[in-house]
């Protein structure tokens, strides 16, 4: 095991992710109770799934290049 | 030459090859790790290493690299792929014809349905930057390609033109009155300033979110798969790894999919706010 403070800053960036995983999985899943609940309305949303889903993701990619110039720079 | 090192003995002449010219966002080392625990014996960004085609020489803006073959295998495909799948056009179409349709009917509905019928008009741009992301990203996942967009370099480019495009689109059609994108006439009006500060951050924010989410992705997918692959070296771990890389490469090529989408969708979302800044 080796490194320094900034490979310990790139670990704790990595629970970024993990919280952005978080947010995915709560607009994925919001998404399917309202699909199920009304399933003929369900196909003109997935537009509107996927703008959701890359603003959440956006954040947890924001750790993980913090992570990565931790590393790297 | 485009390949990745991964054979534990080509790894030091790797590591002589990364000039100090060379320009990557992941500059990696590319130094092998001691292999007596027989884990990891490279390292997962490897990969995405710039290296000169030809030579070994120190990376200038002209240099033809890796990256450079592999944008242009990209574009000679989406080329071929549009010039000769529409060459023979007949009622009945052929398979490369209706791969053309679909992919021309998908991206057609995709700007209608998100930026209205006045995007339309903008529609060569978007199908221009989605069928080139889905063909690179694709092309990325071929086993020892280059994954071109994996670097920040290279989304930067598309995410800052569209950012600088629809900006200056905005202005042009709406004149000062663009401006109103940052001022919410439904909020109560003590807030307004302050949502105006944040509405300005977010906006500026966004070509940045725009690129690092393409790059981000497809870096930290192609990274996982050769985490694993480095699992693959240790007797126990392997036939564990080699599934796991068997399912996350699916995983990816939904993963490469869903980003073009993804980046071609949020471009009709920057381009609905230029035609109709006021909320």
């Amino acid at each position: 095991m080796e490194g320094d403070i900034a490979t310990l800053g790139a670990g704790l960036a990595g629970i970024g992710t993990g919280l952005a995983a978080l947010g995915v999985g709560n607009v994925a899943g919001n998404y399917l109770a309202g699909a199920l609940r009304n399933p003929s309305a369900a196909a003109s949303q997935t537009a509107t799934l996927f703008i959701g889903l890359a603003f959440a993701e956006a954040l947890g990619i924001f750790s993980f290049l913090i992570a990565l110039l931790l590393m790297f720079t | 030459m485009a390949g990745e090192n991964d054979i534990v003995t080509e790894v030091p002449s790797v590591a002589e090859s990364v000039t100090e010219g060379a320009t990557t966002e992941h500059l990696v080392e590319g130094g092998a790790y001691p292999a007596e625990e027989g884990g990891l014996v490279f390292h997962p960004l490897d990969q995405f290493i710039v290296r000169p085609l030809f030579g070994d020489g120190p990376i200038s803006w002209y240099t033809p690299t890796n990256v450079t073959l592999w944008l242009a295998i990209a574009v000679l495909c989406v080329a071929a792929l549009f010039i000769f799948a529409t060459r023979n056009r007949s009622t009945i179409p052929s398979r490369s014809q209706s791969i053309a349709e679909l992919l021309y009917g998908f991206t057609h509905k995709m700007v209608e349905d998100v930026a209205g019928k006045e995007g339309l008009r903008y529609f060569p741009y978007i199908m221009t930057l989605f069928v080139f992301i889905l063909f690179a990203n694709f092309l990325g996942l071929i086993p020892m390609s280059f994954s071109t967009t994996s670097h920040i370099a290279v989304t930067a480019v598309l995410g800052f033109g569209v950012f600088f495009g629809v900006t200056i689109l905005g202005f042009i059609l709406n004149g000062p009155a663009f401006l109103k994108l940052f001022w919410m006439s439904e909020a109560p009006l003590f807030l307004r300033p302050i949502i105006a500060v944040i509405e300005v951050i977010s906006y500026f924010v966004r070509p940045v979110s725009h690129s690092v989410r393409l790059a981000g992705n497809i870096t930290a997918g192609h990274a996982v798969i050769k985490v694993f692959a480095g699992f693959a070296a240790i007797a126990v771990l392997s036939p564990v790894s080699v599934v796991a890389i068997a399912l996350i490469y699916g995983l990816e090529v939904l993963v490469a999919g869903i980003q073009a989408y993804v980046f071609a969708i949020l471009t009709c979302v920057y381009l609905k706010d230029a035609l109709h800044p006021a909320h």
